[in-house]
């Protein structure tokens, strides 16, 4: 196996961390009774575009099991696996951006809202239904529409949070060659 | 020739991103069981210089590298990252990111389990460094347990288990409060002993660092190193105030009262200053030549808090006992006490992050109770140590619109507000910059701003100068100073010493979550039973009056002050 | 801080197995419970995961907050799936026996019931083992237990970092989240959706900038110590297996055996007693 190196390592722990939070206690009351908006994707998305698909799945998938974890209700393999799976996506899709060297222009919005858009898609309406099918014999009807729903909630909130997350963050570092001692 | 462990010849170093050298002509050597302090303010190199020394250039950072670095007799260049830190050990600045085990036990064996150690051997070795810092006690203790200057002895015993020939401090002192800085250097001087390893302590509080014996210091400006002499012979040169590094403040005391300050004199230390008789008795002369100082006007009453107390839940223990106190208008006061003796808590709870269980607080007659947090901000702003944890916009501007957009004033108010706030902050040319493109202190000006324009008449700044050299110091405290003259009360949370005695008029003094007193700072900086009670240091000068005679410590404190910045201050704008 | 394992220091037999025995057992057991919709075997298993539990010297008590949130979770869900497809039962067990005389497309059936007791069951069954686990591991050889099954030490580090930082992460957020509603930031119902989240960006931006430059500091805090030299490390609060942990993992394997055979057995997932 090639080794990942240590600042990934410590984006992957820092981002579960931060992906656990978010998922855990950060509750944004959605239109939807008793139903709150995971915030958590949006910086997912963010991540796996600054640091690639790599992070991208285990950020997902460690923060997600430890999310289950806490709750207790055991873990939901195939949404933690869907998390994982969108990591992993919008990283891949995301592969052309420099979002590190601070370029994030129109181009870079559009290719990282395709990208997680996409991401959103396969996850929830393909790989979480799916699974869901398969482990726990769910009914496939409610299943699809869980994750059509999700798909597009968190398509929303990844567009808005990711969308801003990214900005800010190539705006923060400072361009390649222009730095300059200031007096 | 002495043999040395590290050695730069000629070196120089440019960072990829950057258009021009961080680093030239380095040139010095560092001996086996040397003590070095390398000073200077920020942005002279030193940083780059720790990342030389410790491997992270050129491994981690890309740039170029000229002349030599040599490791043990080896070019660094030739050596990898992991062969470096078994000679060379770093503890960095901040304490906290150093520590990455789940406790204290698991940190301080981080090093050795990399290393493939057994784990038998593994846990004598951890038990052996533990008992050398003094923290077997807390081997199960997780991050968030410990204090501040305890996670420093674990970042030091997590880099002794290598063995390392050199220890590598960078800034150990910029957070730390004053008495847990104090025992740092201790510490440091203690390993050292110990252990035979050359010590190299970078930081820019040079008195502190001085309390302990260095063999010597370097000083470093604008990428050079621009002296290489023992603390006696620098200390009575001018080069320190040429490169914006304080000096100790007895040796400016000395300074202003026209006493040469000679090696001779060995001004290194406040106990080892020899003063002849005349010299001291010119001291005198200028401290008894004084004039009488008028006491400060005292405005009305603003911030009242009266009994209160405060316990996080679940926890029963009471982070706050029944603190009293008041602040009056046009005040520029000091809130001090060691980390976690309840000075932040007690801001917290009156902005309203924190509800407390008992006790009031009223705003010129207001009752705070029934106000949220928003309503709070327009009459008391607070402002958090560390800016980028308060900025969330891209451009200057809109970062300070921020607050009145979500208050949905109307633009053309805001227009009005922001430019004022800018203007008083000295930020209005920036203000459609990139925040990014901002210095630290100019950031700081930023989240100033963005509160300044809420409206409220009293802020409170956490620790605003922290890990700041001189020069940003003095540009930050200068610039409150301006702020409170146009009538805004400013309260400082602080564990800074030389703050507190420059620029508070009045303190109050916070231990285990209590007020122990409430006084003006020279009063309680030559108090000793407040400042052992409340672990802070008493300042140099207070030795220096002992010393020469001067009963009357505190006046003799604040005629320094108020000397320094009649004249001196007034000097440098110039 | 939240103790997100919710550790509990007890001496017991549970307590005295490593941890990578515990994770091989708790996925071994996941994988034996989830293979199957044998209801009798599914109520063997609910039966001995309670004994388990009771070994473990874990109170009801200690575990109600996690407890309660399981139930509202598995409320939902039924009744999500008897909304979504009352007729899911009849799909599975291909018959139908409506109940109390009712007859059309809501009207409960032997055989949705019947889905749905198993689904209960099959809760049951796993739900003691998740707690014993989240109970009896030390989150400190969490990591260590997962180098121990072959995951490597970088990843398994990765996730010793993530609970490391976790209570840090929580600090800094309620730091900026009241500094920023200090200027106003609003993320209550009164605000529209967009708004909302607009406001929750606000918090997160200094967040996340914040924890990019951690990464940085982390991760040169880490090289310094040597972390990714070696192909190979060792772990501080590692634990050498005994026999007791054989035991439980070859105990678990059959179990997992179990439920192949089963499943072979039955001719598929699901015991059908209605034919």
């Amino acid at each position: 196996m090639k080794k990942i190196p240590v600042t990934k390592i410590v984006a992957i722990g820092i981002g579960a961390a931060l992906f656990f939070f978010l998922g855990r206690f950060v509750a944004i009351p959605s239109p939807v009774p008793n139903t709150n908006i995971s915030i958590q994707y949006g910086l997912l998305a963010a991540l796996a575009a600054i640091f690639g698909p790599v992070v991208g799945i285990l950020a997902g998938l460690i923060g997600h099991f430890f999310i289950d974890f806490s709750f207790g209700w055991g873990v939901w393999w195939s949404w933690v696996i869907a998390s994982a799976v969108f990591g992993l996506i919008c990283g891949c899709a995301t592969r052309s951006l420099k979002i590190n060297e601070g370029e994030f222009g129109p181009k870079g919005l559009v290719i990282f809202n395709g990208g997680q858009m996409l991401a959103h898609a396969i996850a929830w309406i393909v790989v979480a239904p799916v699974l869901d099918i398969l482990m726990y014999a769910e009914p496939a009807n409610k299943v699809f529409l869980q994750g059509v729903v999700s798909a597009i909630v968190n398509i929303v909130t990844t567009a808005i949070v990711g969308t801003i997350l990214c900005i800010a963050y190539s705006k923060a570092i400072p361009k390649t060659g222009s730095l300059k001692e200031e007096d | 020739m002495a043999e040395h462990i590290i050695e730069f010849r000629d070196f120089g170093f440019q960072y990829k991103a950057q258009q021009s050298p961080t680093l030239y002509d380095i040139n010095f050597g560092i001996e086996k069981g040397q003590k070095v302090l390398i000073a200077g303010p920020s942005g002279c190199g030193k940083s780059t210089l720790v990342h030389c020394m410790n491997g992270l250039i050129p491994f981690s950072y890309e740039g170029t590298m000229t002349g030599s670095l040599t490791i043990n007799g080896r070019e660094s260049r030739e050596l990898d990252l992991f062969e470096i830190s078994h000679v060379v050990g770093t503890v960095l600045q901040d304490s906290d990111a150093q520590f990455v085990g789940m406790t204290v036990a698991e940190d301080i064996a981080f090093a050795l389990e990399n290393a493939c150690v057994p784990q038998d051997e593994m846990k004598q070795e951890v038990h052996r460094v533990a008992q050398m810092v003094n923290v077997q006690d807390f081997l199960g203790h997780a991050p968030g347990e410990v204090s501040g200057g305890q996670k420093q002895r674990v970042s030091v015993a997590g880099v002794l288990v290598d063995d390392v020939d050199v220890l590598l401090f960078d800034e150990p002192l910029a957070n730390l409060d004053p008495a847990t800085g104090k025992q740092a250097i201790e510490l440091i001087d203690d390993m050292q002993k110990q252990t035979g390893a050359a010590v190299i302590i970078v930081e820019h509080r040079l008195e502190d660092v001085l309390h302990r014996w260095v063999d010597r210091v370097l000083l470093m400006n604008e990428g050079r190193i621009v002296a290489d002499q023992p603390a006696d012979e620098l200390l009575s040169t001018d080069l320190l105030d040429r490169c914006g590094v304080r000096k100790p403040l007895y040796v400016t005391a000395l300074e202003y009262a026209g006493v040469t300050v000679t090696p001779e004199k060995h001004p290194h230390h406040p106990d080892c200053l020899t003063l002849e008789a005349d010299e001291m008795e010119q001291l005198r002369r200028w401290f008894d030549k004084r004039p009488q100082r008028a006491p400060k006007e005292v405005g009305e009453v603003m911030l009242e808090i009266q009994h209160l107390n405060f316990g996080y839940e679940k926890k029963d223990i009471h982070v706050l006992h029944d603190i009293s106190m008041q602040i009056h208008r046009g005040e520029m006061m000091a809130i001090v006490g060691t980390n976690g003796a309840g000075k932040s808590t007690c801001s917290k709870v009156i902005c309203g992050f924190e509800t407390p269980n008992e006790g009031q607080i009223t705003f010129c007659g207001e009752d705070f109770a029934t106000y949220s947090i928003k309503e709070r901000a327009e009459r008391v702003g607070y402002v958090m140590q560390n800016p980028n944890a308060m900025i969330s916009q891209v451009m200057v501007y809109d970062e300070v619109a921020f607050g009145l957009r979500n208050r949905k004033v109307p633009e053309e108010e805001i227009a009005t507000r922001v430019e004022e706030a800018l203007t008083v902050c000295g930020l209005w040319r920036m203000r459609n910059w990139p925040i990014s493109a901002l210095s630290f202190g100019q950031k700081k000006r930023v989240t100033i701003a963005s509160i300044l324009v809420l409206g409220p008449d009293l802020i409170i700044l956490d620790e605003p100068t922290a890990g700041q050299d001189y020069k940003h110091y003095t540009d930050i405290m200068e610039f409150l100073l301006e702020l409170n003259a146009r009538g805004i009360t400013i309260v400082m949370i602080t564990h800074d010493m030389h703050l507190m005695l420059e620029y508070a008029n009045r303190a109050v003094v916070f231990s285990h979550g209590r007020i122990i007193a409430d006084d003006t700072p020279a009063h309680i900086l030559t108090n000793p039973k407040v400042i052992k009670e409340a672990s802070l240091k008493e300042t140099s000068l207070y030795h220096l009056a002992m010393k020469c005679g001067i009963s009357d410590t505190s006046a003799f404190v604040q005629w320094f002050i108020d000397y320094e910045r009649k004249t001196a201050r007034h000097d440098e704008s110039v | 801080m939240t103790n997100l394992f919710n550790y509990i220091e007890r001496k017991s037999a549970i307590h005295n197995l490593t941890g990578a025995t515990k994770l091989v057992c708790l996925m071994l057991w996941s994988f034996a419970a989830m293979g199957t919709y044998d209801t009798r075997y599914l109520a063997v298993l609910a039966l001995i995961s309670m004994g388990l539990f009771k070994l473990g010297h874990i109170h009801i008590k200690d575990v109600s907050f996690m407890l309660g949130f399981t139930l509202v979770f598995l409320v939902l869900n039924t009744i999500l799936v008897y909304l979504f497809s009352p007729q899911h039962g009849t799909e599975i067990y291909g018959t139908t026996t409506y109940l109390f005389g009712l007859e059309g497309y809501y009207a409960p059936t032997a055989e949705q019931l019947f889905y749905h007791l198993n689904y209960w069951l099959k809760y049951f069954a796993t739900l003691p083992i998740i707690l014993l686990f989240v109970c009896t591991t030390n989150p400190s050889e969490f990591a260590a237990s997962l180098n121990r099954i072959g995951i490597s030490y970088s990843v398994a580090y990765a996730v010793a970092l993530a609970l490391r930082y976790i209570p840090d992460v929580q600090h800094q957020y309620y730091e900026i989240s009241k500094a920023s509603q200090a200027r106003g930031v609003e993320m209550s119902k009164k605000e529209s959706l967009v708004r909302r989240l607009k406001a929750a960006s606000a918090i997160l931006v200094p967040l996340i900038l914040t924890s990019m430059s951690r990464i940085e500091t982390v991760s040169n805090a880490m090289e310094l110590r040597g972390f990714g030299k070696n192909k190979k490390r060792t772990w501080y609060m590692a634990r050498p297996f005994k026999i007791w942990d054989y035991l439980a993992m070859i105990g678990c394997g059959i179990l997992l055996i179990i439920t192949l055979f089963l499943n072979h057995v039955n001719g598929g997932r699901f015991y059908n007693p209605f034919i």
